[in-house]
């Protein structure tokens, strides 16, 4: 019974077409981290501006998109906005548009975080020794920010993939989808499918997130000081 | 929108809202006794089960609540192991929660000097009061900010309970918007409903942290 079912995996194409799914929604994660690393840089630099009116939009901004479930967006995005846009999004448009507001958000508040630790007496060293602004950043703030930054930007890229695998509920053909029709195509030959299904679609998540999440830990350790 | 719309659907969604909230609160006391057995079992590396809980908590953390609620709910029936949809649901939840604060109460516990635990053990307090009233009561101190990030983590995770047909707030919404095309209404309401829930928690929260925060200071 178990070894039909196995079989059932390497059926095929079968496992390359799980992959294939995988890769989808590796790859939403991916464009959306892009884009979240650039929005979020300049998001971050905007938050550290003084400017009251800019603190209250962008703290409602960080606020909602991080109070709200990642999924309560997905549906916002894609059933809200295309209804009233009266315009056709696909899952996957919306996805990645809907994980760059989230990524960019929590990007902007890393890049905050990581500008705001670096202490005064940095910036004002570098303006007695008559650096320019450029040379300041360039220099002396932003390469200790980036050792704060890179650690954390990393988690948040495994938290993207992981949230990612929601984009099967607004109908996206990924994993999860893929290995759904497998079950299915074999549910009469090999009835226990399901569970090698599933535990394989586990195991491909922890395979790519666990590296990430370690190599991170790892540098975080290592840049601590 | 339509306000009379509006009106008909609060009692469905107040219905999700009870079996979210539920569902969650069982889960997040579930994944807070996991946790602190799990913390407490790496933090003194007791033999072979230390190495069980890392595999655990590597295997919990790096992979996301929708895959382990297909996993429970349509995987392991196929292998005799038969969970209602809110047993599932609530495994799941302690199952990813466990070891998320399992983290969180590690990093507090190892923030402890030594010498705490040692001047314990010299006093003649015996191994488990002095994991109960020396360093639990520290250790949760020092990780509350985490442990309550978790709290909201936790409770946000619970929008996917859908998947394992169970009637919550998503649940509700989509019907809604499938069965009446009424999706302005459907999303408002759901937005309402987590703002309701999530916002005065995660408030509180924000003040509970700013108070910790000064009495570590006046320590």
């Amino acid at each position: 019974m178990l070894q039909s079912a196995i079989n059932v995996l390497f059926q095929g194409r079968n496992f390359i077409r799980l992959l294939e799914g995988l890769w989808i929604t590796v790859r939403i994660s991916l464009l959306s981290v892009l884009l979240s690393i650039i929005l979020g840089i300049l998001l971050g630099f905007i938050m550290t501006k003084k400017n009251p009116v800019i603190r209250v939009i962008t703290k409602i901004y960080l606020e909602f998109v991080r109070i709200m479930p990642q999924l309560v967006l997905l549906f916002l995005v894609y059933f809200g906005l295309s209804k009233s846009l009266h315009i056709n999004l696909s899952g996957e448009f919306s996805a990645i548009l809907v994980f760059t507001i989230w990524g960019t958000a929590e990007m902007g508040d890393l890049v905050r975080g990581a500008l705001e630790s670096i202490p005064i007496h940095q910036y004002e060293s570098g303006r007695a020794l008559g650096l320019t602004e450029k040379q300041l950043y360039m220099n002396v703030i932003l390469p200790q920010t980036f050792r704060r930054l890179i650690p954390q930007s990393m988690n948040l890229v495994t938290r993207m993939i992981k949230t990612t695998s929601l984009v099967v509920l607004i109908g996206v053909v990924e994993v999860v989808k893929v290995g759904q029709q497998i079950i299915e195509a074999s549910r009469l030959t090999a009835p226990l499918a399901a569970i090698i299904i599933y535990t394989t679609i586990f195991f491909m998540y922890f395979i790519i997130c666990f590296p990430l999440s370690k190599f991170a830990g790892r540098l975080e350790q290592r840049w601590k000081d | 929108m339509d306000i009379e719309v509006i009106q008909e659907y609060i009692p469905l969604y107040v219905e999700a809202a009870k079996l979210t909230l539920r569902l969650a609160i069982i889960g997040i006391l579930g994944a807070i006794i996991v946790g602190l057995l799990c913390s407490i079992i790496r933090y003194y590396k007791i033999p072979i089960i230390h190495k069980i809980v890392g595999g655990y908590v590597e295997l919990s953390r790096n992979t996301p609540l929708l895959i382990q609620l297909f996993f429970l709910y349509f995987g392991l029936p196929k292998i005799g192991i038969v969970m209602s949809s809110e047993a599932c649901a609530i495994v799941g939840l302690i199952f990813l929660g466990g070891s998320y604060m399992s983290e969180a109460f590690r990093s507090g516990l190892e923030a402890i000097p030594k010498i705490q635990e040692e001047s314990g053990l010299c006093l003649g307090l015996t191994r488990w009061q002095v994991v109960r009233s020396i360093l639990l009561p520290q250790a949760i101190m020092i990780s509350m900010p985490a442990f309550l990030a978790n709290i909201i983590f936790l409770i946000k995770e619970t929008s996917v309970f859908s998947v394992v047909a169970l009637a919550d707030l998503m649940f509700v919404a989509k019907d809604l918007i499938g069965l009446y095309y009424r999706t302005d209404e459907a999303l408002f309401l759901l937005v309402v409903a987590y703002l309701i829930i999530l916002l005065p928690i995660s408030i509180l929260f924000t003040i509970v942290e700013r108070r910790l925060k000064r009495v570590a200071i006046g320590n």
